[in-house]
């Protein structure tokens, strides 16, 4: 069902720099939304490296990432910031009156006078195997994810990757499936070695086959897949007939759809003016490693800065009646904001 | 401080670059292409996450066994072939001296 958020910053992206603009913002008396493609926040300190230590965080000799984490949510409490988590940012459209209005995989719509693009490396996106007309075949066969099991039912698929996903999946889809192959560039697996030698059972007694040194080269079809091309490192190709690809090559980071909203992109960084971080759109303002400027260093540190000094610019158009006084932490302490 | 070494890489063009590298920073092969601007983007800053920085070892040298992480994603990368390497975990030292490396072509 479709919603609507109304609030005075939506932040894309809820890693440690969204997260602290939260804070920085709440100073101000600006509310935060963050939406992150992620089902949680910490951005790729909680989905990457969580027991990594960190050694360049003010203040901190040595920090965890999943502590910095935990320690940014803590932190931004006091101002209730909203989440729209495992939810894409989709779309941005200016709206009649002003403002912006980002809206979600899911639907949920987000209004607000400023946005601030928060999104690190990106979205993690699958990897696609490098066939000219793989593009052609998504949703007529190929499948990057194995969203609902019961889609195959008696269905013929074709399975390709060697690491743990590839090989769960076919372990799970061959009670499944009416035919399932397993396609694998070289004769062993890293996988968990309980879900290899699952999968040998399953050669072994008939129920799947399994291609090692070998790849999938090309896709066949009239409007929907009907095969694919196999071709093994001896350079012999064989066509096996199925109705799905699945190719589980893990995922990449990409900018995503950010990169269609008419922001100045280089080199897959969001350009930003150095005085506030403001984009070239008036109201989009980019900070973390999701941007670039003379002299970027993509440091944690360096994006809690970018979001300082963002929230002040910020203010000005969310709040143009008023007059911005700075303040100390030290002299005003910590006044939240009301739910 | 050390002297710099040598090490060349061809682009994906078949251009060769012969570039200058400091051994003493902890730079890695992937650091120093984008310090020469070559099409590395680098884009999980050297975490072994992205791939982006692949590239084919060409010369005999002896190089550091690759790590898991390493091995796991060259796994899941494409155009992988026996003498695959992420740059981004070979960290420049004297005894790659002479070393040369092809970049990897880039996936979609």
């Amino acid at each position: 069902m479709e919603k609507t958020i109304e609030t005075d910053i939506i932040i894309i992206g809820a890693g440690p720099v969204g997260l602290f603009a939260v804070f920085e913002a709440g100073l101000l008396k600006l509310r935060c939304h963050l939406i992150d493609a992620l089902p949680h926040p910490g951005g790729q300190l909680m989905e990457i490296y969580p027991k990594k230590p960190i050694y360049d965080i003010p203040g901190y000799p040595s920090v965890l990432a999943g502590d910095l984490v935990k320690n940014l949510m803590e932190q931004i409490l006091p101002f209730n910031p909203g989440f729209s988590l495992g939810e894409r940012a989709e779309n941005v459209e200016k709206q009649e009156d002003g403002r912006w209005c980002v809206t979600s995989s899911l639907g949920t719509k987000h209004l607000a006078p400023v946005i601030f693009i928060a999104g690190g490396l990106g979205c993690f996106e699958p990897r696609k195997p490098p066939i000219d007309n793989i593009e052609y075949f998504e949703d007529k066969g190929v499948e990057y994810f194995v969203r609902n099991p019961e889609f195959f039912k008696n269905r013929r698929v074709v399975i390709a990757g060697g690491g743990d996903s590839a090989l769960d999946w076919t372990i799970y889809l061959a009670d499944i499936a009416r035919e399932l192959a397993l396609i694998h560039r070289r004769t062993e697996f890293r996988g968990a070695p309980d879900s290899v030698e699952k999968v040998q059972k399953l050669v072994d007694s008939g129920k799947i086959k399994l291609i090692t040194n070998a790849q999938v080269v090309g896709l066949r079809g009239n409007g929907q897949l009907n095969s694919v091309v196999v071709k093994q490192d001896s350079g012999d190709e064989i066509v096996l007939d199925t109705d799905y690809f699945v190719p589980l090559f893990g995922l990449t980071p990409k900018l995503g759809p950010i990169a269609e909203w008419g922001i100045a992109i280089e080199k897959g960084a969001i350009e930003v003016n150095t005085l506030d971080y403001s984009t070239n759109v008036p109201g989009i303002y980019a900070i973390g490693d999701i941007n670039t400027y003379p002299g970027k260093l993509k440091l944690i540190l360096c994006g809690f800065h970018e979001a300082t000094m963002a929230c002040q610019s910020a203010f000005k158009i969310a709040r143009p009646e008023q007059k911005l006084s700075f303040k100390y932490t030290t002299v005003t302490g910590i006044e939240g904001l009301p739910l | 401080m050390k002297e710099n070494i040598s090490i060349t890489v061809f682009d994906r063009d078949g251009q060769r670059h012969d570039l200058d590298a400091p051994t003493d920073m902890g730079m890695s092969i992937m650091e120093l292409c984008k310090a020469y601007e070559l099409p590395v983007e680098g884009t999980c800053g050297g975490m072994a996450l992205c791939a982006s920085c692949h590239v084919y070892v060409l010369s005999e040298h002896e190089l550091p066994e690759p790590t898991d992480d390493e091995m796991a994603m060259l796994d899941q990368a494409f155009f992988v072939q026996e003498n695959s390497r992420l740059g981004c975990q070979l960290k420049i030292k004297e005894a790659f001296e002479g070393l040369q490396l092809k970049l990897a072509p880039v996936g979609q």
